[in-house]
């Protein structure tokens, strides 16, 4: 048994281990570019961490990773694979901003909830586009999300350099793509004078309500079966196209939600730089990797979204102090998706090796009992 | 109107050169069963090679072969988390594509730093044939990459129908089993194709950033090595039908080039968006046809007992 334990904990290490693998792959990165890897990291640390503003930071970096790797959570688990969370977080953006500008005079709390719910209504949608095509016309989910990223990106873009664009950019004739500065009453509540915003709190609230989901209902079992095993779940009778569906709708509106709160949370409008990652900062791509080094488990993924916060913020900071342009925590991040994807050999053979050993104490059990009888 | 029809379609037969490498590299990867949604990820970085090497060197050859070289070993690398650790292939894809991304953009920033442009191969007039009236303009007259673009789908066809190695690759895919019963080395097998696959990945990013665009920036491909892999399965895992929507693909694209350039008074960003909609439609007609991918894409091949 204490056997069987200890290589528990060695599973659970593994991310780790990818983490300081990559990490170490970073350095000699960092090395061939002919800078100290010390004094880069010691940069980034600072920037992560190095004072109250800093960690604030770092945690606002962290909180849309949190929303995006939840909602991943949720679709691989039910074995649909959901590479849409740019698409999703801009869309749930976009339509609570749109609808904040339209509504300045309602009273700020309910212009706040209701532009979270829509900003989770139509991030639902946009992924919901994508699971009803794979659940009944097999159209492949990873393709299918993708192209609804640049689609929603390049919306994003037509509306903000027409329709939406901020009334005084025209006036001035700037025309730089950006809506007004939504009304201030809309603002979320900060947590302390920092730029730490209600939303992570809010985050965490619906990590719990996913593992809850996940774990202790039966709409959660139904969808980590279909994940599991398909065959299994139609022989017990489970609409596994209803399911692949509802887990695309669960994980969108997560980020959906995600991109709202990022809009009333902290940037308090969207803008764009023109190229497809330019609000969301690449978060839909970065929430992937939180949700797997979280091992795809919603309270797992609340640190792995805090590590990969820190070395967003921290990289910033590398950027400005060693000119390590902080496109290599893109490549890091590449990295660690692939070595824990790749370590989970590991996991399988290791599951291999306790059914086999479940099997021979079995046949004992079986053995003993009939020279007992 | 006749002169607009023809640079349309000399354009868009340019244009098809990128996504005719990646997805024939594709198509030999899946028809043996491994799922490389990477592929962006490599064109990027083959383009980023191929440019770099122009920019310090100034040889075009030495570029191509750069891309190749880098794509080749991006190839391993995706075969060994894919055959070899038998990884899930659509979150392997993932990590490969943004690795690509993130490291193309780091070299970029790192080794370039600003937007210029560079002398890409010009375009080769076929001596006698390019003199024909319009076709020779359209066909004939264009830059070494497209020619062998379209030579590769020929190759490809007769490598997959009427060889050993392509009933190998089709028989790995279809029936591992069957295949490793005969004495195919499956591992082997699927190295091969994927790491093809890299090459040709790779020589789609050259022909964007030494051939066709002759410039590189962070995110060149715009997704177009997804677009790719969808090619795929919309040309069935045939060569010939590959080229049709390769073709179909880089229609949209120089038509939508077309409008922006003459200015017509419809938002770039619709434009834009316009091959990603076109995939999404292409994807959804497909599964109606009773075509079914390779048994095994996607399957890592365990031996029974």
């Amino acid at each position: 048994m204490n056997d069987r334990n200890f290589r528990e904990i060695l599973m659970g290490l593994i991310p780790l281990a990818a983490f300081l693998l990559a990490l170490s792959i970073g350095t000699l990165l960092i090395a061939i570019l002919g800078i100290n890897p010390l004094v880069a990291y010691r940069a980034l640390i600072k920037g992560a961490f190095g004072s109250l503003n800093a960690i604030a930071d770092t945690v606002v970096k962290a909180t849309p990773l949190l929303f995006v790797g939840l909602g991943i959570c949720i679709a691989f688990r039910a074995g649909v694979l959901n590479i849409g969370g740019e698409g999703q977080l801009v869309v749930g953006a976009l339509s609570a901003t749109i609808f904040c500008l339209n509504f300045p005079n309602l009273p700020g709390w309910i212009l706040a909830f209701i532009a979270l719910l829509i900003g989770l209504i139509f991030g639902a949608i946009w992924a919901g586009i994508a699971g009803f095509l794979k659940a009944y016309f097999n159209v492949n989910e990873i393709l299918s999300t993708i192209m609804l990223n640049y689609i929603a990106a390049y919306g994003m873009n037509y509306l903000l350099r027409g329709p939406i664009m901020d009334p005084l950019q025209v006036q001035l004739g700037s025309f730089i793509p950006q809506t007004a500065r939504l009304s201030q009453t809309v603002d979320l509540p900060r947590l302390i004078p920092t730029r730490l915003h209600f939303g992570t709190v809010i985050a965490v609230v619906f990590a719990i309500l996913v593992y809850i989901l996940l774990w202790r209902t039966t709409i959660g079992f139904r969808i980590r079966m279909v994940g599991q095993n398909i065959q299994a779940s139609l022989a017990s009778g489970i609409n596994v196209q209803k399911y692949m569906v509802l887990a695309f709708i669960l994980s969108g509106a997560l980020i959906g939600l995600g991109g709202a709160i990022e809009v009333i949370g902290v940037h308090h409008r969207i803008f764009t730089d023109g190229s497809v990652s330019g609000f969301t900062g690449s978060a839909g791509f970065n929430g992937i990797v939180a949700a797997l080094f979280g091992q795809l488990h919603p309270i797992g993924t609340i640190p792995a979204s805090l590590l990969l916060g820190a070395l967003l913020t921290g990289a910033n900071k590398m950027q400005r102090v060693v000119q390590i342009p902080s496109a290599l925590i893109g490549a890091l991040n590449g990295l660690i998706v692939l070595f824990v994807v790749g370590s989970e050999f590991l996991r399988r053979r290791q599951t291999r090796i306790m059914e086999k050993t479940a099997e021979v104490k079995d046949s004992c059990k079986t053995v003993h009992q009939e020279e007992k009888s | 109107m006749e002169a607009i029809i023809m640079g349309i379609i000399k354009s868009a037969i340019r244009l098809a050169t990128p996504y005719l490498y990646a997805s024939i590299g594709e198509t030999l990867g899946q028809l043996s069963g491994v799922l490389n949604l990477g592929v962006d990820g490599v064109m990027l970085m083959g383009a980023f090679s191929a440019f770099y090497t122009v920019v310090k060197t100034g040889n075009l050859v030495l570029g191509l072969l750069m891309a190749m070289l880098v794509g080749g070993v991006f190839g391993l690398l995706i075969a060994f988390i894919n055959v070899t650790l038998k990884a899930e292939q659509g979150i392997s894809g993932i990590g490969v594509y943004i690795f690509g991304l993130g490291l193309s953009s780091l070299l970029f920033r790192v080794l370039i730093g600003t937007v210029q442009t560079v002398n890409g191969f010009a375009p080769l007039h076929i001596p006698w044939l390019s003199k024909i009236p319009i076709l020779g303009e359209i066909f004939f007259q264009q830059n070494i990459l497209v020619y062998g673009a379209f030579l590769l789908i020929p190759l490809s066809w007769f490598v997959i129908n009427k060889t050993p190695l392509g009933l190998s690759i089709r028989a790995v895919g279809q029936h591992p089993e069957a295949a490793d019963s005969l004495g195919v080395n499956i591992v082997r097998i699927r190295y091969l194709t994927v790491i093809i696959g890299g090459i040709l990945s790779g020589v789609a990013g050259a022909s964007l950033s030494i051939a066709l665009l002759n410039v590189f920036q962070q995110n060149l491909t715009n997704g177009m090595g997804f677009i790719a892999v969808a090619l795929v399965y919309f040309g069935a895992w045939r060569p010939v039908s590959v080229l049709t929507g390769a073709l179909l693909f880089s229609t949209v694209n120089a038509i939508q080039i077309w409008i922006q350039v003459k200015g017509i008074n419809i938002p770039s960003d619709f434009t834009l968006m316009l091959p990603y909609i076109v995939t999404i439609i292409v994807l959804t007609a497909m599964a109606k046809r009773h075509v079914r991918p390779p048994k095994a894409l996607n399957k890592p091949f365990e031996r029974g007992e």
